[in-house]
């Protein structure tokens, strides 16, 4: 049993109550039969992608959207059925479920656990309302409150808090207030994001001037300013340090032994297939991803699209801009064990520079980004493309 | 509806003379023409002039399509344009001439050879001894605009050379012409009789054989004694790579055939005639031999378009005239810019690119130089703006090259106290201010025509570029002409584009040079984060260095990026700073989730962030677009 290889699970959910107006995600409302309709097709594709994974054994398992949580207790447990059913899922396995404040009670999160889910991972975003109105969420901080609690009562001690921060109009003061409210909750788990306004968003339209005027380093308008935004970011990693929580990635941070190993494992480039419309799989160093068209999904379409066989060059660059975004950084003697090859000799000039200009720091076999270079990671990882 | 404004993209040489879909290059009619014995009486030479969009290549098309030597389905749009920078432009850049038959309501037939001319005023001088080779010119102009600043600078241009000008009235099919106004300012302002103008649609053909019949009635026929020396004004060349240069004459006296022994008076070439023909259209037909009053081409073995210059007189090496054909002078560049290679391992392809252009352009000139900043690469000389851009675009088009293009400049006089003159075309070699005495740049006589209401605001625009107010006159009662001396380098980057958007395209206008003025001239260097650039650096009137620096660095602040530090930007003359501005580091660029595992769209973020890096120039430690070098262009747009 311990052989096998180890395979982990993405199942997506593209429906939500309602879109944020940041969201760019592949997600919309749907009606009750589109939706049923959805979910007969993923038990489909469940059972028929399962048989070439015969050899794996599944460690984690992330059911993310979208909205997961707009589905019933029942719905959730017959795809965990499912799962448990046509994979090998290890007894200990990581099964973390999206739910959004305002969707949730008691007795549907009792329902989950009871299926197998072990880990909830709740899109808080933000403690005040103007700013959750402004996103275009459907709760208040009272409703997550009530949703915190059932998630709590029903007995999950693994619980993830999801935070935004760099908010039009967000003030320092605004995102402290935000972040100790969620810290005093002492989830297991924090996430905080910076806000990215993406093209194709009624962010955008609302906000590209504004993005535009900050790419330029001029002072926005309503976004905060460059300075205050990396201010926000330097003051979540202190306060959450001194909260007890280990910053283990960019955006991620964790109490003892409750890091996301899902998550993880994007980025240490673990095997992993995705389920459902449009999501992304890694399996043996092929990527491939799932149509994006929601018709030819519900008719059975599961071909996989956009299929990449990656190269050792881009393998090795891969290795590099994800691992990078890890905390503890990646280490030469792994990437020598994967390639053979000595990073120095790949990358020797590259982490010369970077480590010269700041941005890079070495401890050991290892090599991180240092906080600057966390800020400028985009700069830093399109340095380890090798062509 | 508006105004029309004469404005630059007109015209270049081109490398092909023929229609495109015609196989090759050259396609030639085997049967030896039998009209080797023409009665001078019955030829008409001339051309077509007109303001820019008035109608002139349509109306060409219209007379090449009635004469009917080229059916429908040959013709192209416009026939006379052929080079594909020319139909994308929709204008004319080489003087082009083809030769059609037209039997006349008399009975008779008679050879037209319609000669094209450019039309910019980069190309003044080409379209000056296209019009010498005619003997007659009509004068096409739009029944909506009526006359405009080219019309004018056409028509007196035509009359200089001893044109029968007839004017023709043209888009008389639009709602908004008026023909007799514009007959009455014909007379008026030209004093030219136009009464029975024809009124044409070139469009359509309406009234185009009016035309026709008009040219056979009013432009004269040549005269010239066939068995006189040989005497022949050259008006275009152009190379081909299987005959050498192909030569565009107009036989003035004598006769020329194969094997006759032929001289370029002024470049002192010689060669023996291998092929004599004309200009069928789209194709060259070989004659027997060309006599006094005919068009036609000739090709000799010559291998370099620089003998054969624009305006030289060919004649009998053995039986020479006695004097060549007047207004013969070389060409030469107005406007200088350095041209680099984007990639520097190119430098060579782009020598092999100028050399093969040259081989067509007489007047462009390049020499090697060296850039602090961009490495090796050629300074090069051109008529104009136009030309310059021209020459880029077809480098870039035809060869395939990526180029950085550092600002253009005219050519200055450096009196140096030790009494020496310079002539300079970069700005990096002018000397230290202790050796110069006083410098001079050239000027130019301008002429803009104006409705009333836009006078003031483009005597402003003069003022403001540092013209010298010589006259105004009223051409009617709601039109003006208004003439300034202006420095040439306030003109070439974007006169036209200021003018235009000034008088909301109710202006045209026209130049000619002036010689050299005294001036307060000053370099202005660029300093991108402490380092001088060499390829920034310009010349320019110490009245406007310090708008023109504070500017550029502006201009500048908006096309370099923003790096891991902060760089300061300066415009400084000598070691004095006079302008400042600071690109700020980069605080954040963090790509703060990845979305299932989306793996694939990070990594295009990340490739594109690199991929833009590559098209960047390496100064010190600062990566500078290459854009960013053609900033100085870019000063004044509004």
């Amino acid at each position: 049993m311990n052989e096998k290889k180890q395979l982990e699970l993405y199942l997506h959910i593209p429906f939500c109550q309602e879109k944020c107006r940041y969201c760019d995600f592949l997600s919309a409302p749907a009606q009750e039969e589109v939706k049923e309709s959805y979910i007969k097709a993923l038990h489909e594709e469940i059972r028929q992608k399962s048989k070439a994974y015969e050899h794996y054994s599944v460690p984690s398992v992330f059911i993310g959207g979208g909205t997961p949580s707009v589905f019933d207790g029942a719905a959730i447990a017959r795809l965990m059925e499912s799962l448990y059913t046509f994979f090998s899922v290890e007894k200990n396995a990581e099964i973390t479920i999206e739910c959004n404040p305002g969707t949730l009670n008691r007795e549907k999160a009792a329902h989950y656990r009871q299926a197998g889910v072990n880990r909830i991972s709740l899109g808080l975003q933000s403690a005040r309302d103007e700013e959750l109105k402004l996103l275009g969420r459907i709760h208040t901080f009272e409703a997550f409150l009530k949703n915190y609690d059932a998630v709590r009562s029903a007995g999950f001690d693994n619980v993830n808090l999801d935070l935004m921060f760099g908010l039009p109009m967000q003030k320092r003061s605004h995102w402290e207030y935000t972040l100790k409210q969620a810290a005093a909750l002492a989830p297991e788990h924090i996430s905080a994001y910076s806000l990215i306004i993406e093209e194709g968003t009624p962010f955008f339209q609302q906000f590209e001037e504004d993005c535009l005027r900050r790419d330029r380093g001029e002072a926005p308008y309503y976004l905060p300013d460059e300075d205050t935004e990396r201010g926000m970011y330097e003051y979540t990693k202190e306060f959450l340090k001194d909260q007890g929580y280990h910053h283990y990635e960019i955006s991620n941070f964790a109490k003892p032994d409750k890091v996301c190993r899902h998550n993880i494992g994007y980025w240490k480039r673990e095997n992993y297939l995705g389920l459902g419309l449009g999501s992304a799989s890694l399996i043996e160093n092929r990527r491939f991803s799932n149509t994006r068209d929601l018709n030819a999904y519900g008719r059975g379409f599961y071909e996989p699209c956009d299929l990449q066989i990656l190269s050792v060059q881009e393998q090795m660059e891969e290795f590099m801009f994800l691992g990078l975004r890890l905390g503890k950084g990646v280490s030469s003697r792994e990437f020598q064990n994967a390639f053979q090859v000595s990073l120095k000799h790949v990358y020797a000039d590259t982490i010369e520079k970077l480590c010269r200009q700041g941005l890079l720091k070495k401890k050991e076999d290892r090599l991180a980004l240092t906080s600057q270079g966390i800020s400028l990671s985009n700069y830093v990882m399109a340095e380890f493309l090798l062509s | 509806m508006a105004g029309v404004i004469y404005c630059y993209p007109i015209r270049t040489r081109s490398l092909s003379l023929f229609v495109p879909g015609l196989a090759g290059v050259y396609q030639e009619k085997q049967e030896e023409s039998d009209m080797a014995v023409i009665d001078q009486s019955k030829i008409r030479n001339f051309c077509i002039i007109a303001h820019i969009d008035h109608g002139k290549s349509t109306l060409a098309d219209r007379i090449i399509e009635m004469t009917g030597l080229l059916t429908s389905r040959e013709m192209q749009a416009q026939v006379l344009d052929n080079m594909e920078l020319e139909r994308e432009r929709g204008i004319t850049i080489k003087a082009q001439a083809v030769r059609i038959v037209y039997r006349a309501k008399d009975g008779e037939e008679y050879i037209f050879n319609l000669i094209d001319t450019p039309g910019h005023v980069d190309f003044n001088y080409e379209v000056s001894r296209s019009l010498a080779a005619c003997d007659g010119a009509v004068l096409v102009v739009d029944a909506a605009q009526g006359i405009e600043a080219q019309t004018l600078a056409n028509v007196y241009l035509a009359l200089d050379h001893d044109l029968d000008v007839l004017p023709v009235i043209n888009k008389i099919d639009l709602p908004s012409a008026q023909p007799q106004h514009v007959i009455d300012e014909i007379e008026d302002v030209i004093g030219l009789e136009a009464q029975d103008a024809p009124q044409i649609s070139a469009k359509t053909g309406l009234n185009v054989e009016e035309v026709l019949e008009q040219i056979v009635a009013k432009i004269p026929a040549p005269v010239g004694d066939e068995h006189a020396p040989l005497k022949a004004l050259i008006f275009d060349s152009l190379y081909d790579p299987y005959k050498g240069v192909i030569v565009f004459c107009r036989i003035k006296e004598g006769t020329v055939k194969v094997g006759t022994p032929i001289k370029m008076m002024a470049t002192g070439a010689t060669a023996e005639v291998v092929e004599v023909g004309y200009f069928g259209a789209g194709q060259f037909i070989p004659c027997q031999e060309l006599t006094a009053g005919m068009v036609g081409y000739i090709t000799a073995s010559l291998k370099n378009v620089k003998d054969t210059r624009v305006g030289d007189t060919i004649t009998n090496a053995q039986n020479p005239c006695s004097e060549a054909l007047p207004g013969y002078k070389k060409v030469n560049p107005m406007v200088y810019c350095g041209l680099y290679p984007a990639d520097g391992a190119k430098y060579p392809d782009l020598r092999d690119a100028l050399e093969k252009l040259q081989l067509n352009d007489a007047a462009l000139q390049f020499e090697p130089e060296t850039s602090i900043a961009l490495g090796f690469g050629f300074r090069c000389g051109f008529l104009g703006l136009l030309h310059l851009e021209i020459v880029q675009e077809r480098l870039e088009r035809e060869f395939n090259l990526d180029l950085v293009t550092t600002a253009p400049g005219v050519i200055y006089k450096v009196h140096k106290t030790d009494g020496e003159v310079i002539d300079l075309t970069n700005p990096s070699n002018l000397p230290e201010a202790t050796e110069i005495d006083y410098m001079e740049e050239p000027m130019v006589s301008a002429e803009i025509m104006v409705t009333s209401e836009f006078i003031g605001a483009i005597m402003d625009l003069c003022q403001e570029r540092r013209g010298i107010y010589i006259s105004m006159e009223y051409m009617e009662e709601t039109r003006a002409l208004i003439k300034y001396d202006l420095p040439l380098n306030e003109i070439i980057y974007d006169f036209f584009d200021a003018l235009k958007s000034r008088s909301r395209g109710y202006a045209s206008f026209d130049y000619e040079m002036k010689g050299y003025a005294r001036s307060e001239l000053v370099k202005l260097d660029i300093l991108i984060n402490k380092e001088e650039v060499d390829a920034l650096s310009f010349i320019v009137h110490s009245g406007t260095a310090y708008e023109r620096g504070r500017k550029m660095c502006e201009k500048l602040k908006e096309e370099i990026p923003r790096h891991l530090f902060e760089i300061p930007i300066q415009a400084a003359i000598g070691s004095k700073v006079i302008a400042r501005e600071t690109v700020k580091a980069v605080r954040k660029d963090v790509l703060a989730k990845c979305y299932g595992g989306d793996i694939t769209r990070k990594r295009k973020l990340l490739e594109k962030q690199k991929e833009g890096k590559k098209r960047m120039r390496q100064i010190g430690n600062v990566e500078i677009p290459q854009k960013a070098f053609m900033s100085v262009l870019k000063l004044d747009d509004r």
